[in-house]
């Protein structure tokens, strides 16, 4: 029951990130990819998670931990960077 | 191997996460401009990541430490970045829908500089 | 296991779509968020792999400083061009 509950979730997740990669490859301007780029880091979290609840192995929380920590930075030089126009 | 009854909540509350996931990937597809794509995009996927986490939690006691403090990276420095795509979208005058009513930012231009 | 084999088959060819991205494309910001992209994938697909380390490592060295980096120096070009 778990398990296939589970199963379904990845499915979900993977849904997430096509349609976030479909919006970074048409976005029309820079910040649009910007914003898919913050959300496929997002789901990158939540992947992970899953990842190491089907294998079992707390070791990949720590990447989470690591994007967590980090994916803000390059977005917010990047909008930064795009303010004074493009 | 999973068949407790924290594990049915736990997966459960996963697959909702996940659900918001999704949603938050077709609005950020469906929707007209990018001040919409940010706010389908940043606000849906925080609370199915925070869900996605806390089922997780559920699943594994023993891991909830360490996604405590994702959860709390994640609570910091979502609302940060999606705050600062808003107002670079909105200083480098990127188009709005033309179904938009108000702009308050904008009458408080003169205000604000 | 399999379905953890096509998942990774599945990133390793939106890895090669980013980085042909990377290429194709004539703005400069969006090449490098494309970068950005490519280890990003790179990092999930390292990891998928089995190897958490060496995900770690491209994930705060690719992903976050690279990006960083590229930006920060961009705005800093344009800073001083324009003086």
């Amino acid at each position: 029951m778990a398990d296939v509950l589970l199963i379904l979730a990845g499915c979900l997740v993977f849904a997430a990130f096509a349609l976030a990669a479909w919006r970074f490859v048409k976005g029309p301007r820079a910040l649009d990819r910007v914003v898919a780029f913050d959300v496929l880091t997002i789901i990158s979290v939540t992947g992970i998670v899953l990842a190491a609840l089907i294998t079992g192995r707390s070791i990949y929380l720590d990447v989470a931990l690591v994007y967590a920590l980090l994916s803000f930075l390059g977005v917010i030089v990047a909008a930064r960077y795009l303010e004074g126009g493009e | 191997m999973m068949s407790g009854f924290f594990d049915t909540i736990g997966a459960l509350m996963m697959l909702g996460g996940a659900l918001f996931l999704a949603l938050g990937g077709l609005g950020l597809v469906r929707m007209p401009d990018i001040y919409n794509r940010i706010q389908a995009g940043t606000k849906a996927t925080t609370l199915g990541t925070l869900m996605v986490l806390v089922g997780a939690a559920l699943i594994m006691p023993s891991w909830s430490i360490k996604l405590l403090l994702i959860m709390l990276f994640l609570m910091f420095t979502n609302p940060l970045s999606s705050q600062v795509l808003a107002r670079a979208a909105h200083r480098s005058d990127a188009p709005m829908t033309p179904e938009t009513k108000a702009d308050r930012l904008d009458e408080d231009a003169e205000d604000l500089a | 296991m399999t379905a953890l084999t096509l998942v990774a088959a599945v990133l390793a060819v939106a890895t090669l779509g980013a980085a042909l991205m990377a290429l194709t494309t004539r703005s400069t910001a969006i090449a490098v968020l494309s970068a950005g992209l490519v280890s990003l994938f790179a990092s999930v697909l390292f990891l998928l792999l089995a190897a958490p380390d060496v995900a770690m490592t491209e994930a705060a060295i690719g992903s976050g400083l690279t990006t960083f980096l590229f930006f920060f120096v961009l705005g800093r070009i344009r800073r001083e061009g324009s003086k």
